[in-house]
């Protein structure tokens, strides 16, 4: 376990480090920085103070290193935009990505294991089709139009939800539903294979042998053992929803990370921009590593391996 | 004798009306008698076995003039109300102890829910019954092994763990379908050896189902023959063994090794070919092409008629016929 562990925690490492570098080259590639910095009317003079002003006039090798070292320390440098630190922008808004996040797994999880339980007891029935029907279009569907949709008739005709904002939970629910049907489709196919499988195993005819109630047989023999794959690959989801907030948060206007994200790559706020890419990285990276411990929690067979 | 606890007449059992898995076994298991099921690997006693519990796979369609369980009709009975019994009054092990526990799950979570559910006790007192049945079945340090995860124990000890968790709430009818198969033969011996002395102690009706005849004359009261979804033969144990009346019978007993009764060097006996897959409206006996006596009334009805004292046979053949029991 300690070594599956470290081995893991390398990978994790070197994975963080490509993003980190990654992130920095992207961001010099779309132009000159002290360019659009300086604005459409500045001089040459102009162009040159800011140059020299970020310094972006030292090689960019010494550059790269003296970002990642202070990234390393938390230090993101200031934004060139709000004239605020990187890290304080960040920590500021990344409470309403979370809960974002957190809803939209939520909702997901909701949904995905009843619907999927449902599909795999009701195997190749038409209640089996619908459910996979459903998740198809959840795939197909692009998340900002059923953003919109959800807006216009649960926001706009039925008045139910706030369309955008932050102030209240009910300001989660609409954007919630919308990450979640990003997810919905992979946890819905995942828990149905896992309980046809859990389904036809033997130790669900124990159960049966056993006189045991179909509820039990089916949450708790079957669904416990369905459930490892699908707990972990909603880890992994979460970070994937965290990391891909950014069209959501902007169509109902949070001002989460995302949305913090959208504004710098805009006006060209690189330290900014090279800061999110890199924390929402290194979180994902970490969710996928706390997927896996996960696992070896929840299926014994692994836990002494 | 004592009231039959299993009576199976005329149990048919089919698999999307292509494939008649069981065609018209009957078997009857009485109170504290083991009665053992013998064939070959795919003649329909383990259908039959899961026929009995009603754990047929979704799509195999079963029907039968009578299977009941201590007079109670069987057929027709729900699954909830099934539920109540299985496990309860009427248990089951199964053939693969390595996947026959749930990975998820303690040994003694697996072992308490079976008395909690049927007699609601405790989990305090299930506990108690759990580590005293683990006891009872030769399990040694209970407390620790209550506390052990399935992968954590050999094929032996599971299997122990199942018959343990089968007897939980002392049931009066015990299915084992091939328990010991998939066991070295030194834990085989040791589990029948098991099988037979809680059988004896707690006064189980036992259905066994083996394909091994040395299990079968060393701890059954009965036997039946089951050959392609029907019983052959079916006689008391010492009756089967010393006068094998149908030529399926006869073949299997030649193709047993009994020191000092086969000669140094003579071929040990085998009937050739396998068991055919028998589709529904198959007429005539199953066994003719392997047989050694097969003649041209093979394919026409076959008479069950009984040779001797509980004595019966699903064949033409007079009880006093000689010859080649297979195929030579």
């Amino acid at each position: 376990m300690l070594r599956f562990l470290l081995r893991r925690l390398i990978v994790a490492v070197l994975v963080a480090a490509t993003v980190l570098t990654l992130a920095f080259v992207l961001t010099r590639l779309s132009g000159d920085l002290a360019i659009s910095i300086a604005g459409p009317n500045a001089t040459q003079q102009d162009v040159d103070a800011v140059r020299k002003a970020y310094g972006l006039d030292r090689p960019v090798v010494i550059q790269f290193f003296d970002w990642v070292g202070r990234a390393l320390l938390g230090d993101f440098g200031e934004s060139y935009f709000f004239k605020a630190r990187v890290a304080a922008l960040i920590g500021e808004r990344m409470p309403v990505t979370v809960s974002l996040g957190l809803t939209g797994l939520v909702i997901a999880l909701a949904i995905s294991l009843p619907m999927g339980v449902l599909a795999a007891v009701r195997e190749n029935t038409w209640a089996d089709r619908a459910v996979q029907a459903v998740a198809l279009l959840g795939q197909a569907m692009p998340s900002f139009w059923l953003g919109l949709i959800l807006m216009i008739t649960l926001g706009l005709h039925l008045g139910w939800l706030p369309i955008s904002g932050t102030g209240s939970w009910e300001h989660y629910v609409m954007p919630g539903i919308v990450l979640a049907f990003s997810a919905v489709p992979a946890l819905t196919r995942l828990t149905r294979a896992g309980m046809i499988q859990a389904l036809g195993s033997d130790y669900i005819r124990t159960a049966r042998a056993k006189g045991l109630s179909r509820a039990s047989i089916l949450l708790k023999h079957a669904l416990r053992n369905a459930a490892i794959p699908v707990v972990a690959i909603a880890a992994v989801q979460l970070g994937f929803m965290l990391g891909g907030s950014i069209v959501i948060e902007s169509v109902f206007a949070l001002h989460g990370v995302g949305f913090l994200a959208w504004e710098s790559i805009g006006k060209n706020d690189f330290p900014v921009v090279q800061a999110v890419v890199l924390v929402l990285a290194v979180i994902y990276v970490a969710l996928t590593m706390f997927a896996d411990i996960l696992n070896a929690v929840l299926d014994p067979r692994l836990r002494g391996a | 004798m004592s009231a039959a606890l299993l009576e199976v007449e005329n149990l048919r059992v089919e698999f999307g009306g292509r494939i008649a898995a069981v065609r018209g076994a009957s078997v009857t298991v009485a109170r504290g008698e083991t009665h053992c099921l013998v064939g070959e690997s795919g003649c329909g006693k383990s259908v039959t076995a899961l026929a009995v519990m009603s754990l047929l796979a979704r799509g195999a369609r079963r029907s039968a003039d009578r299977l009941a369980f201590d007079g109670i009709d069987l057929r027709d009975m729900g699954e909830t109300a099934m539920s109540r019994l299985r496990g309860h009054r009427m248990a089951m092990i199964f053939q693969e102890p390595m996947t026959s526990l749930n990975p998820a799950y303690t040994v003694g979570s697996q072992m308490t829910e079976v008395l909690r559910r049927h007699k609601g006790a405790t989990r305090a007192a299930a506990t108690d019954r759990a580590a005293e049945l683990l006891g009872r079945v030769g399990i040694t340090a209970p407390g620790l092994r209550l506390g052990q995860f399935p992968h954590q124990l050999s094929g032996g000890l599971r299997q122990r763990v199942m018959i343990a968790m089968a007897l939980m709430c002392d049931p009066e009818l015990l299915v084992a379908d091939e328990p010991t198969t998939a066991l070295d033969v030194t834990v085989q011996a040791q589990i029948l050896r098991l099988l037979a002395t809680l059988q004896r102690d707690l006064g189980l009706g036992l259905l066994l189902i083996t394909h091994d005849l040395g299990v079968v004359a060393r701890v059954a009261h009965r036997v039946s023959v089951m050959y392609a979804g029907e019983v052959v033969e079916s006689a008391p144990t010492a009756e089967l063994f010393a006068a094998p009346r149908h030529p399926y019978t006869r073949g299997l007993l030649d193709c047993v090794p009994v020191p000092g009764k086969v000669a140094r060097n003579a071929p040990l006996g085998s009937i050739p070919g396998v068991v055919p897959r028998i589709a529904p409206g198959f007429a005539g006996c199953a066994f003719r092409d392997r047989c050694g006596q097969v003649n041209a009334s093979c394919a026409g009805i076959i008479p069950r008629r009984t040779v001797g004292a509980g004595h019966a046979m699903l064949c033409r053949l007079e009880p006093g016929w000689t010859g080649a029991g297979a195929t030579p």
